[in-house]
């Protein structure tokens, strides 16, 4: 249970890497990447997963 | 010839250093003896001092000084209908396009390097793509960087205002001293067909319960950056059939809350931009529309008409971008600020200010004696900067129009324009469009026009000058209007 981001469609604007509440986001190169063991999809913290909430390209970061 | 991207503010400084210290205190008058950096006779003095090095909030400043930004704070909490996060290109001016994302540290190096090869620089802004008040770690790290190795320049920040509350006293603690915030609506009817989605407390809201709170967070945010004397510009983007009547009621909002300037950015929409508002077909104003808006706004909010909507990586002074000069593969790995160059500049602005102020003044009471018999005239001046006609036809990448009126002679607005001129060559559909986009004036004064753009723009009703070369704006457009107008009157009266 994880999500994972789209690359291809990333501006790397860097909003999903603040608002994860276990800090499982980080930038690789020029993207952002979901560390898949750390990834809760929020639960315990928040309804729904912050980084699909606040991320402005649709279906840019998906259930993996 | 060279080519128009050299010309720039290297043309002030430091070559032009000499010519403008001899120009500034040439003349009857003893520039500095004349004492008239003072404030406009309807500002306080404080206010003044506040404003005057500031390009975006003085409209009288924007001759002389310059502004960048630096794009450290991508990420945003809203999204709007003109807006497309990712598109990006460099050829492309319009706010929120950027070439490259700095890190605070890169944003420091950057401003350093500008700072010492433009001394024009007296703002440094955070003005996108994403918002500054909700990437507030990195937008404030910059600013504290930079503050510590270049205290006087003056720090600026753009938002949505969604975060602003939440950053006000920071703000306050900063010594930022200017903000501002788009509002493009009071009515969250309206709002939501403008703003898709925010992202607010950990949770997407949308349509018209979005707006709401979007914008009463503004108007919390306005009202407590007033409480505190900061001060605040409003800018709203104009979109016709959504909001354009509306933005009179959000200047009224806005005026009651203490904004300080209101600027009215004419939508910019293009299908290649990918925008929600490119795709459908929504349109922008003109030209013509846009003044008509500004013009009803008057007596409201103070308007802001010299905008140019740069880029979110501007460097210059407005209505020129100097960005791709200063890009991080440009940049020298260590730099050191050497503030002299900077406190040179300031000084022969101090000086040819007083002198521009003076001759200013004498303008338009010569313009206001005339018009009382005659009528407005919109005037297009080329400028590269110095509030002196010193730019010529073909080079010019835009065109500051003026009105010169029974109210004096006044700033209105700037049209954008292709340059005519490519190395010594004149394209005639270059020319075209530079005609069409002057609609409406019926001078354009300069400090060079070839014969053969002379004709053409004659022919389409608009009289190219250079015989006003190097005066200041105002005193040339004073003795051109003075000279058509009044002898027209002095004829109809003999």
């Amino acid at each position: 249970m994880a999500y994972k981001i789209i690359a291809s469609q990333c501006t790397a604007c860097g909003a999903c890497e603040f608002e994860c509440p276990t800090a499982a986001i980080k930038m690789k190169r020029d993207t952002y990447i979901i560390d898949p063991k750390i990834c809760t999809e929020c639960e315990g913290h928040f309804d729904k997963p912050q980084c699909n909430t606040v991320c402005p390209v649709p279906k840019t970061c998906v259930k993996a | 010839m060279s080519s128009p991207i050299v010309i720039s503010l290297d043309s002030l400084a430091p070559v032009d250093f000499e010519a403008m210290k001899a120009a500034a205190t040439s003349g009857g008058c003893a520039s500095t003896s004349c004492g008239s950096s003072d404030a406009p006779e309807d500002m306080d003095a404080a206010l003044w001092a506040r404003i005057k090095d500031h390009p975006c909030y003085s409209e009288e400043a924007h001759h002389y000084f310059a502004r960048m930004h630096v794009a450290v704070a991508p990420a945003c909490n809203i999204q709007c209908n003109y807006c497309n996060r990712k598109y990006d290109c460099a050829n492309e001016s319009r706010p929120g396009v950027v070439s490259e994302k700095l890190t605070p540290d890169q944003a420091l190096r950057k401003v350093i390097t500008v700072a010492n090869e433009a001394p024009q620089l007296s703002v440094l802004g955070i003005a996108g793509p994403g918002d500054a008040c909700y990437d507030w770690k990195k937008a404030k790290s910059t600013f504290e960087k930079v503050a510590a190795v270049i205290p006087d320049v003056k720090l600026c920040i753009s938002t949505n205002g969604l975060s602003l509350p939440d950053r006000v006293d920071e703000l306050v603690a900063m010594n930022v001293d200017h903000v501002t915030i788009t509002i493009n609506m009071v009515d969250p009817e309206i709002g939501a067909k403008i703003y898709p989605w925010i992202f607010y407390q950990h949770e997407r809201w949308t349509g018209v319960e979005a707006a709401r709170i979007l914008h009463e967070r503004q108007m919390l945010g306005l009202e407590m950056l007033t409480e505190r004397g900061i001060l605040t510009k409003v800018n709203s983007v104009m979109i016709p059939g959504v909001n354009d009547e509306h933005l009179m009621e959000v200047n009224a909002w806005v005026k009651a809350r203490g904004a300080f300037l209101h600027n009215i950015m004419p939508l910019i929409s293009d299908p290649a931009h990918g925008t929600h508002f490119g795709l459908t077909g929504q349109r922008g104003p003109t030209a013509a529309e846009l003044k008509s808006l500004q013009d009803r706004l008057e007596g409201g909010a103070k308007m802001m008409r010299h905008c140019r909507q740069c880029r979110a990586d501007a460097v210059g002074l407005l209505g020129e971008d100097r960005g791709q000069e200063f890009m991080l593969d440009k940049l020298p790995e260590d730099v050191v600020y050497d503030p002299s160059r900077r406190a040179a500049y300031r000084e022969i602005v101090a000086e040819e200010r007083g002198d521009h102020v003076a001759a200013k003044r004498q303008a338009d009471e010569a313009v206001k004696e005339v018009a009382a018999a005659s009528r407005p005239v919109l005037v297009a001046v080329a400028t590269k900067g110095g509030g002196r006609v010193n730019e010529h036809f073909g080079h010019a990448r835009e065109f500051q129009v003026y009105e010169a009126s029974a109210k004096g002679v006044a700033f209105v607005g700037h049209r954008r324009v292709d340059s005519y001129c490519m190395d010594g060559f004149g394209e005639d559909a270059t020319l075209d469009s530079v005609i069409a986009a002057l609609a409406g004036v019926e001078f354009v004064l300069c400090a060079k026009v070839g014969d053969c753009p002379k004709d053409m723009l004659s022919a389409a009703g608009i009289e190219a000058d250079d015989a006003y070369a190097y005066d200041y704006i105002e005193s040339a457009i004073g003795a051109l209007y003075a000279e058509r107008f009044g002898e027209q009157i002095a004829r109809a009266v003999a």
